[in-house]
C-alpha cells in the first residue's frame, strides 16, 4: 500500500514492526494499553518497565525516540486537567515548596499524566509503523462494523477534496477584497463554513450514488488476498505477554 | 474541425437473438415534490450503437440516467437492460450491466489508490483473487493508464482522472457504458485522448452531453430530450445541421461552427 496518502504520523519503514499485518498490531495495542490501565497507579517501577518495553519495539521499529517525542505532545491539552488535581483534591494534604498539595490529588494526576502518555506513545508507536490504510483495513479484518470502517476510508479520501474545496472558497473571498484578520469580516469565513458544509453534504450524496452504481451494498469488498498467519500473531503478540507480566507484577506488588 | 468525420455504426450482431442493450418504454417520472421531470420517454439503443443524449439544462437527462440502473424507479413505464427489467430483485445485475461514468471524477474515485478503485466495482460484484487482478490491469489498459495503478486519484490530473473513472465502470464489464458530460472540464488534448479511448472500446455508449461537436465525433445516432420528452431521434449529423431543431430546443454549435 506504497502511494498516496503520506500523513505526518507514519514513519514509512521496512522493519518487521512495519511488516506485521494491521490487525495483529491493532489488537497489540489495545491489549498493551489494557495491561497499562489495569496496573495499580502505586506500582511506580512497573511503569517504567512499560517504558522499556515500548523503547524495545521502537528499536525493533528503528523508530527515533525524539520522533515520537515530538508527536506526544498532542497529549498535552488533555493532561491540562490533571495539573489540577492536586491542588483541588482532598485532604491529607502535604507541603510542597510551600505549596498545599493533595496527596490523592497527586495520585490521581500521577495515575493520568502516565496511563494517558503511555497509551498516546503506543498509538504513535502503532500510527508510526502502519499507514492509515491499513490500520482501515486491519479494523476491517477484525470485524468492526462496515459502517464504521466505510466513513472512516471515505474521511480519508475526501479530506483532501474538501480541503482543497475549503481553498478555492478562500481564494474567492480574497479575490473580492475579504480580509478575515479584521474582525468584523469573520461573519464572511462563518458563512464560507455553513455553504462548506453543505457543498461536502451534496458530494456525500454524489459519491453514495457513485458507490451504489458500482455495485456496493453497504461493505467494501475485500482487496487483497494476503492471509494473516498465527506466526504473524504469535510475533505480534510477544510484546503484549511481557505488558501482561508487568501488569501481574504490579499487583503482586501492591 | 467543422467536417468531422463520421464513424460507421457498428451493427448488432444479430438482434434477432440479442435483446436490445437497453430498452425505454413510456418512462414517466415525477420528483417527490411534484416536479414532473419525464413524460413517457421510449428510446432504443441495439448492442454495439453508440448514441448521444442532447438536451438543454433541466431537460430531463440525468433523471433519466438515474433509471438506468434503478437508483430512481419509474414512476410508469418501464426501462430492460439485456432484456432484464430495472426492478428491485435484479438491481445488483442491473448495477453490472449499466456503467455509470459521472461527470465530476471526485465523486467516482474514493479509494485511496487507482488500482484499488477500479477493482472496488468488480469486487463488488464478487469477482476475487487472480480474475479481479485481471481486471483490473485490462481495465486500466483500455485508458491507457496501467502504470498509475499505485498513485493516489489525488495527484492525477484531470483528464487522467476521467479516464480512471471510466476505467472503474469498464472493469465490471457492464453491458452498455453510460458517459455523463464526459468532455467537461478537460483541456482540448485530453478531450481528444478521452474521445481515442471510447472509440477503441467498441461498447454500447449513451454519452449524455452539451458538447454537440464531441457527440458527432463520438455517436453516429444522437436522441434530443426536451422537457421529459424525446423530440428528436436520428443521424447525429443530420439532427445537427437542423439549426431550426436545435434552436428551439437550446442547442447550440459552438461559434463558427456550421453542419450542412
Amino acid at each position: 500500500m506504497g502511494a498516496g496518502h503520506a500523513h505526518p504520523l507514519y514513519l514509512p519503514g521496512t522493519s518487521a514492526a512495519h511488516r506485521l499485518p494491521a490487525e495483529v498490531k491493532i489488537v497489540a495495542a489495545f491489549l498493551g494499553v489494557l495491561c497499562v490501565v489495569a496496573t495499580p497507579r502505586e506500582a511506580f517501577p512497573v511503569f517504567g518497565g512499560y517504558l522499556l518495553l515500548l523503547a524495545a519495539v521502537w528499536w525493533v521499529a528503528r523508530i527515533p525516540p525524539g520522533w515520537i517525542a515530538r508527536r506526544s505532545l498532542i497529549e498535552a491539552p488533555f493532561v491540562v486537567l490533571a495539573v489540577l488535581l492536586p491542588f483541588t483534591g482532598p485532604d491529607p494534604r502535604i507541603e510542597w515548596l510551600g505549596l498545599s498539595l493533595s496527596e490523592a490529588g497527586l495520585l490521581g494526576a500521577w495515575n493520568i499524566l502516565i496511563k494517558g502518555t503511555l497509551g498516546v506513545l503506543t498509538s504513535l508507536t502503532l500510527a508510526a509503523t502502519t499507514p492509515l490504510r491499513d490500520v482501515l483495513l486491519g479494523l476491517q479484518r477484525l470485524h468492526t462494523p462496515p459502517m464504521v470502517t466505510t466513513i472512516a476510508t471515505l474521511m480519508l479520501r475526501y479530506a483532501d477534496v474538501i480541503a482543497a474545496e475549503a481553498r478555492r472558497m478562500r481564494l474567492a473571498r480574497i479575490a473580492r477584497g475579504h480580509d478575515p484578520r479584521f474582525l468584523w469580516q469573520v461573519g464572511a469565513t462563518a458563512r464560507g463554513v455553513g455553504s462548506l458544509f453543505v457543498r461536502t453534504y451534496e458530494r456525500g450524496e454524489r459519491v453514495h450514488l457513485a458507490m451504489l452504481s458500482r455495485g456496493w451494498a453497504g461493505e467494501m469488498p475485500q482487496l487483497t488476498d494476503t492471509r494473516t498467519t498465527r506466526r504473524d500473531w504469535a510475533r505480534g503478540l510477544a510484546p503484549v505477554g511481557v505488558a501482561l507480566v508487568l501488569a501481574v507484577t504490579g499487583w503482586v506488588m501492591t | 474541425m467543422s467536417a468531422m468525420p463520421q464513424t460507421s455504426e457498428t451493427a448488432p450482431a444479430d438482434p434477432a437473438v440479442r435483446a436490445p442493450s437497453l430498452h425505454i418504454r413510456e418512462l414517466a417520472f415525477a420528483y417527490p415534490d411534484g416536479h414532473q421531470a419525464l413524460y413517457g420517454v421510449d428510446l432504443r439503443i441495439e448492442p454495439g450503437e453508440r448514441v448521444a443524449l442532447l438536451g438543454p439544462n433541466g431537460a430531463g437527462k440525468t433523471t433519466l440516467v438515474l433509471h438506468l440502473n434503478g437508483i430512481l424507479s419509474a414512476g410508469h413505464g418501464s426501462v430492460e437492460v439485456g432484456g432484464l427489467a430495472v426492478a428491485k430483485p435484479n438491481l445488483h445485475e442491473i448495477r453490472r450491466r449499466v456503467g455509470i461514468v459521472f461527470q465530476d471524477p471526485d465523486d467516482q474515485l474514493f479509494m485511496p489508490t487507482v488500482g484499488e478503485d477500479v477493482a472496488f466495482g468488480p469486487a463488488n460484484f464478487g469477482v476475487q483473487g487472480p480474475e479481479l487482478r485481471e481486471r483490473v490491469r485490462a481495465a486500466l489498459d483500455a485508458v491507457g493508464m496501467a502504470e498509475h495503478a499505485d498513485r493516489s486519484p489525488l495527484h492525477l490530473s484531470g483528464g487522467q482522472r476521467r479516464r480512471v473513472a471510466l476505467a472503474t465502470v469498464l472493469a465490471c464489464e457492464p453491458e452498455i457504458l453510460v458517459l455523463d458530460e464526459p468532455s467537461s472540464n478537460l483541456d482540448p488534448v485530453a478531450r481528444r485522448e478521452l474521445a481515442e479511448v471510447l472509440l477503441g472500446l467498441g461498447r454500447t455508449m449513451l454519452m449524455v452531453t452539451h458538447d454537440l461537436p464531441y457527440a458527432l465525433q463520438l455517436c453516429p445516432r444522437s436522441v434530443v430530450l426536451d422537457d421529459g420528452v424525446v423530440v428528436a431521434d436520428g443521424p447525429t449529423r443530420e439532427l445537427l445541421a437542423d439549426a431550426d431543431l436545435l434552436r428551439r430546443h437550446r442547442l447550440e454549435l459552438p461559434f463558427g461552427f456550421t453542419l450542412s
